[in-house]
């Protein structure tokens, strides 16, 4: 256990290092010491990105397995329950009626509207004929097609395709210092999940059990909402986008090692960092010099796991 | 001891549960019988403030169910479903360790683990300890929620079905184990049974309900009578006895032979 | 033959969908130019009653083969694997190449491809009467997912212009019909929809499910491939007239159920095709003439079809 651990974290330092030293400049990280011009490309550029991309990773992950514990059901993520697409609703509207409010204005308008559509999903989703599993992320993917129709709607007609544009598909190559931070408080949130992890894990037993074992299941509900709910609206607002990410990733890992949370929420973070770096890399390699956004390659790679993940023989019954 | 006072219970229009009042007395096993839809699963999630109180009132050891902090029940009396399975992917060690939240809260301490190994224990489950469920047959997974319930450790344990999925010797040591129970610490349990024979032989009090009432209340033996139990599930039984309890003939007295012979056996529809 | 009362609702689409061509043809028809303007008004008229009823048609005839009436070809990921195969074509020739290839000769092998592609594919996950429904629908929303996925990301790998050339025929528009296409077009969509309705009473046998049209007699797996080429031809033309369509049919097909006073794909089958061109054309002249917002239909039909595929669920009609 303690030799995975080990090997992960290693893994995820390497990928950490390799993305320091991929990009449009040739630059070569032992000489950041003796060249300043190598160190302002790797302060200014290359580190925010590296760690914008892990905490991004790491927070949607994160969130992803709140929110499949939050409606239990596995099949569901961060982008395929309207979230992200109420975050950019949030960010729309105050983007047309106070355009000159201040960033953070920005992300608590994003956050309050992803927690209203993660509500409205949840409160959809309750109404469903139960036992239906696969009726959850049906009706979550539709909802948020139809979120992001308005937003594409409202979009259009304010003339703003283009700031939606970058929204709905996370790419990093904009990222650089004092343009990113903001993802820090997305890691935070996802930390602050962690200290819950128990009761999460609790949750996802049912309503009964953990009303037996004392838990208010509500707060436990707002909780995790909040935490969801804020995670999406800063990545959305930070970077775009990302798909699949917070959906695959809190599956592959319940597979391998459980989902007692408070044991498997780290290396679900440190899977969703790992997994979002291997494919920013890939994305900044494969048509260098130009960059293939993030959210492309995970839109292929995700759908192709989730339809895996379907298909896949469950292990009992 | 749990106090019912005149409960109801509706969905929608349809009454569930009509008129109940009950008092089950502390440091028993008290069995809960009667026919399939006759509210005792609803009775008994009521007593665990799984549903909401619509009208009456219902007290354990005291607390009111309403107005007690649901933290504070959860260390007085505990539930387990009748339907028992999860779509996480837990460890049996971690389901059993989860019956130890509402007493540390998440921070474990020493005598938390040995109350789930205690638990582990009771119920034959250290050969699957480190199993997945999802990697267990239904009465191992049934003897696992079993064990949650117990390592929660209240005076009070409400379960519906316990039998369920168990094969004859682990259904007799769990009744066992339960009377043992009760009879060392004081504790008080109610099961829900199908298999009268089980509340004839450990049961210390019977409640039987039908229709959402309470037919019949008392020792097993006032309760467990040929008229009552024939009127109860609409079936004919006998009932003799055995080591000075009841023995309740059912599946192939020769009564009932006969009565199917002469076609007086009621069909089994109406017992829905 | 139709009974009574699906004749009168046949007859009563039919003058609304008459009344709703001769105001979109004559609206507001001024001096200059007037042969000019009917010309292109006619033009986009016949566009937009093959589009709707192809894809009224097409949505009718996959529910049969499913059994189902939430799933769509558009909910499968037909259209998406249509605009994957122009991308792939792209891909492969070029995009000066592409602007050389014979529109009519391309659009008929692409047409060919869909047919074969969507026998495989579709043809493995329905053939046998999908039994875990729920989970086909979620294998058909991800595959098309997956195929627009790869539809960007091949672009991407190209060159940004591709990039453009596949962004321009990614989104529906009712507004701006791909007009060298139309008459081929038109003719296999009319084509398909005869065959359809020879078909019809077929198709009602097949609608009983599996186990009884085989006891019937009817040649089960032969009747369902046959039915998904119809599909992804019609599918094929909408979408290489005016792009995905994504809710619409689900739509139409719905307000067809309603409309039809059985479920006889004889009365069935027109009434959807009249449905569906009727809403385009009438929601088309509605957008375009009075509220100058031509590209507005495709956004408020999908947004109204996902809330009714929402409804469609919660009432648990999934099956
Ligand atoms: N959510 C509900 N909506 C409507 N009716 C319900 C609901 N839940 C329970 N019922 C009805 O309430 C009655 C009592 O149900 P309950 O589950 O308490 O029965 P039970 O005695 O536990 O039966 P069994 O032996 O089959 O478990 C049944 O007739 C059932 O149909
Ligand atoms: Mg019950």
């Amino acid at each position: 256990m303690r030799f995975a651990a080990g090997l992960g974290l290693a893994a995820l330092l390497a990928l950490m290092l390799v993305s320091l030293g991929v990009g449009a400049a040739e630059i070569s990280v032992r000489q950041a010491r003796s060249d300043a011009w190598t160190m302002l490309v790797l302060m200014e550029s290359r580190l925010p990105r590296t760690l914008a991309v892990a905490l991004a990773g790491a927070a949607l992950a994160v969130s992803g397995t709140l929110i499949q514990s939050l409606v239990r059901n596995r099949f569901v993520g961060p982008d395929t329950t309207g979230t992200s697409e109420s975050a950019a609703l949030g960010l729309l509207a105050v983007t047309i009626l106070a355009p000159a409010s201040p960033i953070w204005v920005k992300m608590v308008a994003a956050s309050f509207a992803a927690m209203a559509g993660t509500a409205l999903f949840i409160v959809v989703i309750r109404r469903l004929p139960r036992r239906e599993v696969m009726l959850v992320p049906i009706a979550g993917l539709v909802l948020s097609g139809v979120l992001g129709s308005i937003v594409t709607w409202i979009a259009w007609q304010a003339d703003l395709l283009q700031y939606v544009g970058v929204w709905m598909s996370g790419e990093f190559s904009g990222v650089t210092a004092g343009r990113y931070e903001l993802l820090w408080v997305a890691g935070l949130a996802a930390g602050l999940a962690w200290v819950g992890a128990d009761r999460f894990a609790i949750l996802s037993l049912g309503d009964g059990v953990a009303t037996g074992l004392g838990l208010s299941t509500a707060s436990v509900m707002r909780f995790g909402l909040v935490v969801v709910a804020v995670v999406s609206a800063l990545v959305v607002t930070t970077v775009g986008m990302v798909p699949f990410l917070g959906l695959v990733v809190p599956n592959i890992v319940a597979r391998v090692m459980g989902d007692n949370l408070r044991a498997s929420l780290p290396v679900v973070a440190a899977s969703g960092a790992g997994l979002l770096l291997a494919c920013d890399i890939i994305g900044r390699l494969l048509i260098a010099p130009y960059e293939m956004p993030v959210s492309v390659i995970l839109g292929v790679l995700g759908a192709l796991i989730f339809l895996v993940l379907l298909y896949r023989r469950p292990a009992h019954a | 001891m749990i106090e019912i006072h005149d409960l109801h219970y509706r969905v929608g229009a349809a009454p569930i549960l009509s008129d109940i009042s009950l008092s089950l007395p502390e440091g028993s096993l008290t069995a809960l019988i009667g026919p399939n839809g006759a509210g005792k699963s609803t009775l008994l999630r009521l007593m665990a403030r799984l549903e909401p109180l619509q009208s009456g009132r219902i007290t354990v050891e005291g607390l009111d169910l309403a107005t007690t902090p649901t933290d504070a029940m959860a260390r007085t009396l505990a539930i387990m479903g009748q339907q028992n399975s999860v779509a996480s992917r837990l460890r049996v060690r971690e389901l059993v360790g989860f019956g130890r939240w509402p007493h540390h809260q998440g921070r474990p301490r020493a005598a938390d683990r040995e109350a789930v190994e205690a638990a582990i224990d009771a119920f034959g489950l250290q050969p699957f300890a480190g199993r997945f469920l999802d990697e267990l047959s239904g009465g191992q997974v049934q003897r696992a929620f079993l064990a949650m319930t117990f390592a929660q450790d209240t005076a009070w344990m409400l379960l519906d079905e316990p039998l369920n999925n168990l094969d004859v010797a682990h259904a007799r040591a769990l009744m066992a184990r339960l009377a043992q129970l009760v009879q060392d610490t004081g504790r008080s349990v109610v099961a829900v049974v199908h298999e009268v024979n089980y509340a004839a032989a450990w049961a210390d009090h019977v409640v039987a309900m039908k229709h959402g009432r309470i037919v019949a209340q008392g020792a097993a033996e006032a309760v467990l009578t040929e008229d009552l139990l024939s009127d109860l599930y609409d079936t004919p039984v006998e009932v003799s006895r055995h080591d000075g309890r009841p023995l309740v003939l059912h599946h192939h007295s020769h009564s009932r032979i006969a009565d199917l012979s002469r076609g007086r056996l009621p069909d089994r529809a109406r017992l829905s | 033959m139709p009974e009574r009362a699906s004749w009168q609702v046949i007859a009563g689409l039919t003058g609304l969908l008459v009344l709703s061509s001769l105001v979109w043809m004559f609206q507001g028809i001024g001096g200059g130019n007037r042969s000019f303007i009917l010309t292109l008004r006619a033009t986009k008229l016949a566009g937009l009653i093959t589009v709707g009823a192809s894809i009224a048609i097409a949505t009718v005839l996959f529910q049969t083969v499913a059994a189902n009436r939430v799933l769509t070809p558009s909910i499968m990921g037909f259209d998406a694997l249509y605009l994957l195969l122009q991308t792939l074509l792209v891909a492969s020739v070029g995009i000066t190449g592409f602007a050389m290839l014979d529109p009519t000769l391309k659009f008929l092998a692409e047409i060919a491809v869909m047919v074969l592609l969507a026998g495989l594919l579709f043809g493995t996950l329905l053939g046998r009467g999908a039994r875990d429904i729920p989970r086909t629908i979620l294998t058909g929303v991800i595959l098309g997912v997956l195929f627009r996925s790869i539809s960007g990301f091949v672009s991407r790998i190209l060159d940004p212009n591709a990039y453009a050339v596949v962004q321009s025929v990614s989104f529906a528009s009712f507004g701006s019909i791909n007009a060298s296409l139309l008459l081929p077009g038109g003719l296999i969509a009319a084509g398909m929809i005869a065959a359809a309705f020879a078909l019809s009473s077929r198709l009602d046998v097949l609608a009983l499910g599996r186990t009884a049209a085989v006891s019937l007699g009817l040649r089960h797996r032969r009747m369902v491939l046959l039915t998904l080429a119809l599909v992804a031809v019609l599918v094929s033309v909408s979408t290489a007239l005016v792009g995905p369509v994504g809710f619409f049919g689900l739509l139409v097909a719905g307000l067809a159920h309603g409309a039809a006073a059985s479920d006889r794909h004889a009365a069935l089958l027109p009434i959807a095709g009249l449905i569906g061109a009727l809403i385009l054309v009438a929601g088309q002249t509605i957008f375009e003439r009075a509220m100058s917002q031509p590209a507005t239909l495709s956004v408020v039909v999908e947004f109204a079809g996902g809330l009714f595929f929402l409804y469609l669920l919660m009432k648990g009609r999934i099956r």
